[in-house]
């Protein structure tokens, strides 16, 4: 068997007869046993990505192996070593929570004594015992998708792939989740996770690659990524635009990254945070230019994109063109 | 957390994949009867729509629609039967798509399943409501003064001839379901679909009072086949080759609706 949980080599998929280049010569190899990180905006082939891996969606070239099994070749066999979870949370909202699971259970032909011990279990480590017997309809956003996240574990799989298992949780359900995956990878699973969040690839994942419009535009572990970026963002706030025309000028140097002024904003990314603003306060005093405020914070998504693209990753939003992300017909993007 | 324990998993028996086929489309069917039990609004229309058609007919216009042998009531009720069925079948097109809408089918799509399970489980959960339905018209039927005058095994062969051509015609709907791009749009493209064949047809009237131009489409399209099939075996004087007609159009469809579904459900994304 393969080293490797998934060896994707040269991966293309195309969308409307060849106009959309989804995903664009992408090759992965997902180690076993830890998180493995894709992070991009939308639109830039994550949740492609996961399709074809999950045998979806097949692609238009390459070869992806899973587990050691062809995805094309030998879908089932993939089928039956992968667990999948979702940013929509598709479970049945007609069924309740152990009704979920047991319908997961005997899809992947286990056998019913497995399958009802096995559910109970899932819900009774997800906390969500109390809820068992109530519909899914009934559940909150984060019941939701921690009761999605045991469906894909019924089958107990040793590889699971998480399609943005956050997105829109609150702070608390995101911890919670967060702390559950690292319970997972602890046990042996290994994990194919797409995010949007630095902060929830910092957390998790030990090697990550950022997309971009379907190709690959940095890899290496977030701390990698990170030292390449500066590893704090300082966000001046002036007056006016003029002034912080002015201000963005006379603190050429502080940062070896280029500056990035939106509105009244100049923002840099610094490798000693405390330091630089010491030194960007004493040149802006010194030139007695008013600042309104001044922060310091942890790169964000979007400061990768700048730093790596020189474009920001909302830009991406508004040229969204990934068929495959399905989102005109479920209202989705 | 001992979450994801190293230990094999007990797999079943090894089975047959026609066995596992079978167990899957039970177990999507199951699915679809408990989502249909626990949404009363749809259950109310389901069994309430049908009722409604008959005391429309027997009591508003049945007056005004003369037959020249016997009750229209015993005219109506077969027809009825008919016209029922096939509007159950529609709840196959609504059903697949919501599931498409709500991403449930990509998760079906990843698992080990049988790829026609999760469109075979819902056609069959909806032949499962459209029984419960037949029971109910044929109660309320007997309730308004319909006498069927044919043996009960007739009666019988009836219903199953109606229910059989439904389940046919369902696999059309799943491909609807499945090619729409919402629940709302698949219930719009059934109309101009079942409009047609279940008014023009001769289950609420007699074809021979439409217009000539109308009459050819009436009298041979299937709906009217089936309808004349189901109303000759429950009032006992069989309608010429009306059943076998009725048979042919229903195998016919599902040799060409099924393949045309399942090669949309593997496409549809």
């Amino acid at each position: 068997m393969s080293d490797f949980a998934v060896e994707a080599l040269n991966i293309v998929r195309t969308f409307k007869d060849g106009e959309v280049r989804a995903l664009d010569d992408v090759t992965l190899h997902v180690p076993r046993s830890e998180v493995f990180g894709l992070l991009g905006p939308n639109g830039s082939g994550k949740t492609t990505m996961i399709r074809i891996l999950s045998t979806i969606l097949s692609p238009t070239s390459g070869t992806a192996k899973v587990n050691g099994f062809d995805v094309v070749k030998q879908p089932d066999e993939v089928r039956r070593s992968i667990g999948l979870a979702g940013q929509y949370a598709t479970v049945d909202e007609n069924l309740t929570g152990f009704e979920n699971l047991r319908m997961i259970g005997s899809l992947n032909h286990l056998e019913k004594k497995f399958v009802i011990a096995r559910s109970n279990e899932l819900l009774e480590q997800f906390g969500l015992t109390d809820a068992a017997n109530r519909t899914a309809k009934t559940y909150s956003g984060g019941m939701r998708r921690r009761l999605d996240l045991a469906a894909a574990l019924v089958a107990n799989p040793p590889l699971l792939f998480l399609d943005e298992p956050t997105t829109g949780l609150d702070p608390q359900s995101r911890q919670d989740l967060w702390a559950i995956i690292e319970g997972l990878v602890e046990g042996g699973t290994s994990v194919l996770l797409t995010t949007q969040y630095l902060e929830e690839a910092d957390r998790l994942c030990k090697q990550l690659v950022v997309l971009d419009h379907g190709k690959i535009i940095a890899e290496g572990t977030s701390q990698e990524l990170k030292t390449g970026l500066g590893s704090t963002v300082l966000a001046l706030t002036f007056a006016s635009i003029a002034d912080a025309a002015r201000g963005a000028a006379l603190l050429e140097g502080i940062s070896s990254k280029p500056s990035n002024v939106d509105g009244t904003v100049v923002e840099f990314t610094v490798d000693h945070g405390p330091s630089s603003a010491a030194d960007a306060l004493r040149r802006i005093d010194a030139a007695t230019i008013a600042l309104t405020g001044l922060t310091l914070r942890e790169p964000s998504l979007d400061d990768v994109f700048l730093s790596l693209t020189g474009h920001k990753a909302e830009e991406m939003l508004s040229t969204e063109n990934e068929p495959s992300a399905r989102p005109t017909r479920k209202g989705r993007s | 957390m001992s979450l994801a324990a190293t230990k094999p998993l007990p797999v079943q028996a090894q089975k047959s994949s026609l066995r596992w086929a079978v167990s899957d489309v039970l177990t999507i069917a199951r699915r679809d009867i408990l989502a249909l039990v626990r949404i009363p609004s749809s259950i109310v229309f389901a069994l309430l729509q049908p009722v409604m058609f008959v005391l429309l007919f027997r009591y508003v216009f049945g007056g005004a629609i003369p037959i020249p042998e016997g009750q229209y009531v015993n005219y109506l009720i077969p027809g009825i039967l008919v016209q029922t069925t096939i509007f159950g079948a529609v709840g196959t097109a609504i059903g697949l798509s919501e599931d498409l809408q709500r991403g449930l089918i990509e998760r079906f799509r990843a698992l080990p399943m049988a790829r026609m399970a999760v469109l075979a489980g819902r056609t069959v959960s909806d032949l499962a409501r459209n029984i419960v339905i037949l029971v109910i018209i044929t109660l309320v039927g007997f309730a308004v003064g319909f006498r069927p005058h044919g043996s009960f095994v007739a009666y019988i062969q009836a219903c199953l001839l109606a229910l059989l051509f439904a389940y046919c015609l369902s696999w059309g709907f799943a491909f609807i379901g499945l090619a729409a791009p919402n629940s709302e749009t698949a219930q719009a493209m059934t109309f101009p679909l079942i409009f047609p064949i279940t008014f023009a047809s001769s289950i609420f009237v007699l074809v021979s009072t439409m217009p000539s131009w109308l009459q050819g489409f009436a009298t041979y399209q299937p709906v009217s086949e089936t309808t004349d099939a189901v109303r000759g075996l429950m009032s006992g004087t069989p309608h010429g080759n009306s059943t076998w007609i009725s048979l042919a159009w229903a195998s016919g469809a599902i040799l060409v609706l099924a393949p045309l579904a399942i090669s949309k459900y593997r496409k549809a994304a």
